[in-house]
């Protein structure tokens, strides 16, 4: 199993008056097909490492591969070329282009990618919209959207260029109960039957359970990086 | 790049109104940029068509612009001789009767030579200072600014022979003198002759009016006791544009000094110049008003397209697609407003070019407005309005493209 992601040592810290220790000292290793839980209370740096990760942002210190390739030396083109092609986000809030429907928020990271043709990019926009059960919502805008269907085009847009790492950023955060467990589902799913890595902040425990490994942080350091038994047992 | 564009479209499609205000405040400057440019030129074209038609295209004087080279230079190469000045010669133009025939040969106008003489015309007691214009009335037709412009009389009456001369209906006027009265002629040589005056004229020009006396050439050369002299050939090009060009020729070949009119008149076309500059400048301030409402609408996009932009950031779109993306938009409104511009300014100046009115000094004449026609006004316009547009849609797009996705992405959490 190949890593997706080597960190050693990575720390942030913002310069501000005062200058904020964001993330410090994390090293962890993320392989393939993992599914991820990062937990921690409010303010423990659990969205900034996740940004780390997904080369959003830079480390003050600490070194990072994504895909066995250093992420220090890139240049800001580069870092979005690495993002477009292997990582896709899911934040707590949808960020769907407000402008356009459902279909065309996805084609908008294949049209920058541009390795398909505009025919099979609106095949395969259909047809991950329709897997998450989207059918009949796809040639809507986002205001036309519920909150869940919303969050679950977020989501096909982060696939659109089959990346194999999802970050996500309290995927589930502002949805109702039954949302929350469609999207939870499509994140497992993503994992189970197309082998993705799915990184995850949650502050929902009972869902960090049901992942394969947490990684709890407490003040930007990692408290606890173990494989939740529970959801071992259940793979079984 | 269409992604892009369409990006772009569908932006400033979603603001129509503020789009709207943006696209007409570069249209009118376009077209009043244009419609200016139009007037100016228009002044311009018909201020040196009338400097042209007045005085001749070239004037070749019996004088040289430099002296001769002296043997003494020819002889020692450290001789250097300052102060020279060119001879000046009472014969005029040597041999014109040879010159005028080579200039015949290739000359593509008209010309004429005459000899100009400083005297007095005196009558009744009064006297005026005037130059006397000794002139061949078979060719002088073909140049003169005088023959179309008689109030009284006319110039064919020169050719009959004879005593006679015409003068301005000013010089006549501080005389006392009438058509028909017979003035006295004093030259600087002192000799004296009477003419009998056959014409008024009045071109508008004072010095002309008040200072001339056109009399045959024979009777000049009498009075300037300068027997067969001629010190000045006037030409009338039928391009008036090659004046220097046949100036120059003229100049190498005879000799003598030629005077194309873009050399007289250099510090009047130097003001033109100057005339120019603050019309481009007035210009670009219009369009830098524009710039300011272009600004206003990318700098609003931006700010309000601030999380788009990060969330197209973090979808793996590069700094760099965020500048052209933001600066397209700006490039867009130029492109709309200078269209609508160009049909703006057309307008315009057609309107301009049907406005019709009475010359108050006169009130004989109906005159319009000089309107230049030219495909560069709207190139020029269109030209400044896409760079304002450009940089006013750069300095925001920079900002934006700038800006840390997560500041916004948290700031939205």
């Amino acid at each position: 199993m190949s890593a997706l992601i080597e960190a050693e040592n990575l720390t942030r810290i913002l310069h501000e008056t005062v200058p904020v220790t964001l993330v410090k000292d994390v090293s962890l290793t993320v392989g393939e097909s993992e599914f991820i839980a990062v937990t921690g209370p409010s303010g423990s740096g659990k969205s900034s490492l996740l940004y780390l990760l997904g080369l959003l942002d830079r480390p003050t210190s600490g070194t990072l591969r994504v895909g066995g390739r250093d992420a220090e030396p890139m240049g800001e083109g580069e870092r979005a070329r690495t993002r477009l092609s292997m990582i896709g986000f899911v934040f707590q809030f949808h960020f769907l282009l407000p402008e356009f429907s459902a279909r065309e928020n996805v084609e908008i990271p294949m049209r920058k990618l541009g390795r398909l043709s505009r025919p099979e990019m609106r095949a395969w926009a259909a047809e991950i919209l329709e897997s998450l059960g989207l059918e009949g919502h796809i040639d809507k805008r986002p205001d036309q959207l519920s909150g869940g269907q919303r969050q679950r085009v977020a989501v096909a847009r982060a696939l659109a260029n089959d990346p194999p790492l999802i970050l996500a950023d309290e995927p589930t955060g502002s949805l109702d109960t039954k949302s929350s467990e469609q999207v939870f589902k499509i994140l497992e799913a993503l994992v189970r039957e197309r082998g993705k890595t799915v990184v995850a902040v949650t502050h929902d425990l009972g869902m960090a359970a049901r992942m394969d490994r947490r990684i709890h942080l407490v003040d930007g350091m990692v408290e606890a990086d173990e494989d939740v038994a529970g959801a071992q047992a259940q793979r079984t | 790049m269409q992604l892009i564009l369409e990006i772009a479209f569908t932006h400033i499609a979603g603001r129509g109104r503020q789009t709207l205000v943006a696209v007409i405040g570069v249209a009118v400057g376009v077209g009043f940029s244009i419609a200016m440019a139009a007037l100016m030129e228009g002044g311009q074209d018909d201020f040196v068509e009338q400097l042209v038609n007045t005085m001749p295209h070239v004037e070749v004087t019996d004088e040289e612009r430099s002296a001769r080279r002296q043997p003494a230079e020819a002889v020692f190469a450290v001789t250097e001789i300052s102060g020279l000045r060119p001879r000046e010669d009472r014969r005029g133009i040597i041999n014109p009767t040879a010159a005028l025939a080579w200039l015949g040969g290739w000359i593509p106008g008209r010309f004429a030579p005459s000899l100009n003489a400083q005297g007095v015309v005196r009558f009744s007691g009064r006297e005026v200072g005037a130059t006397i214009i000794g002139i061949d009335p078979q060719s002088e037709p073909g140049v003169s600014p005088i023959v179309g412009e008689f109030v009284a009389g006319d110039f064919a009456a020169l050719t009959a022979g004879g005593n006679n001369v015409v003068i301005g209906d000013t010089m006549a006027e501080r005389l006392g003198a009438e058509l028909g009265d017979t003035v006295t002629a004093v030259s600087s040589q002192g000799l004296t002759r009477n003419f009998r005056i056959v014409g008024l004229f009045h071109t508008g020009t004072t010095a002309r009016d008040e200072g001339e006396a056109y009399a045959l050439l024979k009777n000049a050369q009498i009075l300037a006791e300068r027997p067969n002299a001629v010190n000045k050939i006037r030409i009338k090009l039928d391009d008036p544009n090659q004046a220097p060009m046949v100036a120059r020729r003229v100049e190498a070949e005879l000799g003598y000094k030629a005077v194309a009119w873009q050399e007289a008149n250099e510090s009047i076309l130097e003001a033109l110049v100057v005339r120019n500059v603050i019309m481009y400048t007035v210009v670009a301030a219009i369009m830098l008003v524009a710039g300011f409402g272009i600004f206003n609408i990318i700098s609003t996009i931006t700010h309000e397209k601030a999380r788009d932009i990060a969330i197209m950031k973090s979808l793996g779109f590069a700094e760099s697609d965020m500048r052209r993306l933001f600066l397209l938009e700006g490039v867009v409104i130029g492109f709309g407003g200078s269209a609508l511009g160009w049909v703006l300014g057309f307008g315009l100046v057609y309107a301009l070019s049907l406005v019709r009115f009475e010359l108050a000094a006169t009130g004989q004449e109906m005159t319009q407005l000089p309107v230049a026609w030219s495909i560069w006004h709207y190139l020029i316009a269109s030209g400044f309005a896409l760079a304002a547009a450009a940089v006013a849609g750069y300095l925001p797009a920079r900002r934006a493209a700038r800006q840390n996705p997560v500041d916004i992405i948290r700031g939205a959490t």
